[in-house]
């Protein structure tokens, strides 16, 4: 998967000119698990963006009746125990985790860049240091790390996103100083230089567009983790607060007594996570063998 | 090699010194201290003997002071107390700590029992049928949440076994706990295993090009020598390192895990300490975990060296 493709190499030039369709098509065909990985993705920001218009019922409306219902008739996935229907609870759970997941990698990722950016462009004491803080963040495994911070923070949507997104930034602080070390001997910021623009203009007009490609690849990849997280962080009971329907939540209510009296409620939530980070992990490989073959993820 | 040797372990001072400021610091937003928490629970109101339980505690210190005595007792081996079962940590962590290595040994063996071969053999086979399922079933495991997936072994369990593999006491010999163990350790191990796959396969696909494997194709030598003796060594360095990174890493995946079967160990009680808000336990166990990974990486660019003779670390 790390290998350059000659064909992909090949067939780009000659793609530039061809309309939006035909690109797409030269997608689908040459990366068809990508554009499968695409759709998924799609259908969960449709799910998320349409939730209202695709659910019955209130996500967090309960009904005693109804509870442990089983799937089929009024509520097609079945109803947790106290009755609110587990299908409004999924689509309106893909709120949660595309805001988690996106809140965070955004988060995360302008950090990484800032500091990628800086260090690698200065260089200096301010590498030197910027390189220790991310060594002492890389030494505390994702989940640990997000764990004290949610629970320092305390339980709500913004302190899980920044909880989340910290883990992040090391990575990305990572990869961008080290195209951004050998983007600054390139001879276009010479050029630059010569004509007289400041250091700053030229980290930012010329050096930054360029550590794009790594960066697309990067944040795809970090959006399937960063889902994966707050499932964690929620299955766990320290992510996402009552009421919001967070699929890793739902788990945790329903985990091991569930497991044999209401399979459903534990197999459709992890079916949603599983998806979509499917989806954003199928995308994120093609993204790769596209923008930056050579990078391993 | 020496300085190199100094350097590095002075570098890995100074990280663990930043993390311990670090997790100090995190723990010390929260809102209301350990007194809080413990007058909470108890249900006390009188501001003196709340007073009295500070001054026990060290809280009405300087934080720098409570800073040097957190360090100072961890080097002394004291782990604090911990104030839900009103003992010892150390007592609480140390019989943890087996069960918890032998789930990660066990996960691990599991890691590289699967996803060495497969990746060698999805390399081998690039772009085949063979390959795309393989590819498919590596991306899943890094999809597939590790709880979720233990969620779902237990309710196959419960179906089809009508027992359920949950660790209630412990087992009576070593080989029945592993051989409990070992199902945890899959769930586990099904993430670790996906990604050693996927990286040993671009790792072998970039070895299978060069020219000396050619050359031991071209002098007869026969496919599985030339796939496992002559590529796979020279692709084994991000391997290793892939395997050493996911080792220290494994505690993610064990803290939920470790929930889900209701294993007692390390990484489960982090968690209850973390929900318990018995902030000195987790404060320690966080500590703990940070040496564990640092060493780990240390150890990882260490067996470098010994794998690839041409690496000779200078100062």
């Amino acid at each position: 998967m790390a290998i350059a493709d000659e064909h992909t190499a090949l067939a780009r030039p000659g793609n530039r000119g061809a309309g939006l369709s035909r690109s797409f098509g030269y997608f689908v065909r040459r990366y068809p698990l990508g554009a499968a990985g695409a759709a998924i993705v799609l259908g969960v920001v449709l799910m998320a963006v349409f939730a209202g218009w695709i659910t019955a019922f209130d996500p967090t409306a309960t009904n005693s009746h109804a509870s442990l219902a089983r799937p089929g008739g009024a509520h097609p996935l079945g109803a947790d125990f106290m009755g609110r229907d587990m299908w409004s609870r999924i689509v309106f759970g893909a709120r949660i985790s595309l805001a988690i997941g996106i809140g965070s990698t955004t988060l995360g990722c302008l950090i990484g860049v800032s500091i990628g950016l800086l260090s690698g462009y200065f260089g200096g004491w301010l590498d030197l240091v910027a390189q220790r803080l991310m060594d002492m963040l890389q030494a505390l495994p994702l989940l640990v790390l997000a764990l004290v911070m949610s629970a320092a923070l305390g339980p709500s949507i913004e302190n899980v996103i920044i909880a989340i997104s910290i883990p992040l930034v090391p990575t990305v602080a990572r990869v961008i100083r080290s195209s951004t070390l050998m983007l600054r001997e390139l001879p276009f910021v010479e050029a630059a230089r010569a004509v007289g623009m400041n250091e700053v203009s030229i980290a930012l007009r010329h050096v930054l567009p360029n550590t794009l490609a790594p960066l697309i690849v990067l944040a795809t990849a970090q959006l399937g983790s960063a889902i994966l997280v707050e499932a964690a962080l929620s299955f766990l009971g320290l992510g996402i607060p009552e009421p919001y329907p967070s699929w890793g939540r739902m788990l945790s209510e329903s985990a091991a007594e569930y497991v044999r009296t209401a399979p459903w409620l534990v197999i459709y939530p992890g079916l949603a996570i599983s998806l979509a980070v499917f989806g954003t992990n199928l995308l994120g490989d093609a993204l790769r063998d596209i923008f930056d073959p050579r990078l391993r993820l | 090699m020496g300085t190199y040797l100094i350097r590095r372990l002075l570098l890995m001072v100074v990280t663990l010194f930043g993390i311990s400021v670090l997790i100090f610091v995190l723990l010390r937003i929260v809102p209301g201290n350990i007194a809080d928490i413990l007058f909470d629970a108890a249900g006390m109101v009188s501001a003196a003997e709340k007073h009295k339980l500070e001054i026990e505690l060290g809280l009405d210190k300087p934080i720098v002071v409570q800073y040097v005595a957190w360090i100072g007792g961890l080097a002394r081996g004291d782990f604090g107390y911990t104030y839900v079962s009103e003992q010892p940590a150390l007592q609480e962590i140390l019989p943890r700590i087996p069960v918890t290595a032998k789930l990660a040994g066990l996960a691990l063996m599991f890691a590289i029992a699967f996803g060495v071969p497969l990746g060698v053999m999805s390399a081998v086979r690039q772009n085949t049928a063979l390959d795309y399922v393989l590819r498919v079933v590596s991306l899943s495991g890094l999809s597939l949440p590790s709880f979720w997936l233990g969620l779902l072994i237990l309710m196959a369990f419960v179906q089809y076994a009508g027992w359920i593999p949950i660790y209630t006491e412990k087992p009576a010999s070593l080989w029945d706990e592993l051989a409990l163990l070992s199902i945890p350790a899959a769930a586990v191990g099904f993430r670790s295993s996906a990604l050693v796959m996927r990286l040993t396969r671009s790792s072998m696909l970039e070895v299978l090009r060069q020219d000396y494997i050619r050359t031991a194709r071209a002098k007869g030598a026969p496919e599985r020598t030339v796939n496992y003796n002559h590529a796979l060594r020279n692709a084994m360095l991000p391997i290793v390192t892939i395997i050493g990174i996911e080792a220290a890493f494994l505690v993610g995946g064990l803290i939920v895990t470790e929930t889900v079967f209701n294993i007692p160990g390390v990484a489960r009680f982090l968690v209850e300490a973390i929900r318990w808000r018995d902030y000195p336990v987790v404060q320690n166990l966080v500590m703990f975990i940070a040496i564990v990974v640092v060493c780990v990486n240390f150890l990882v660019d260490m067996t470098y060296a010994l794998l690839d003779p041409r690496i000779k670390y200078q100062d």
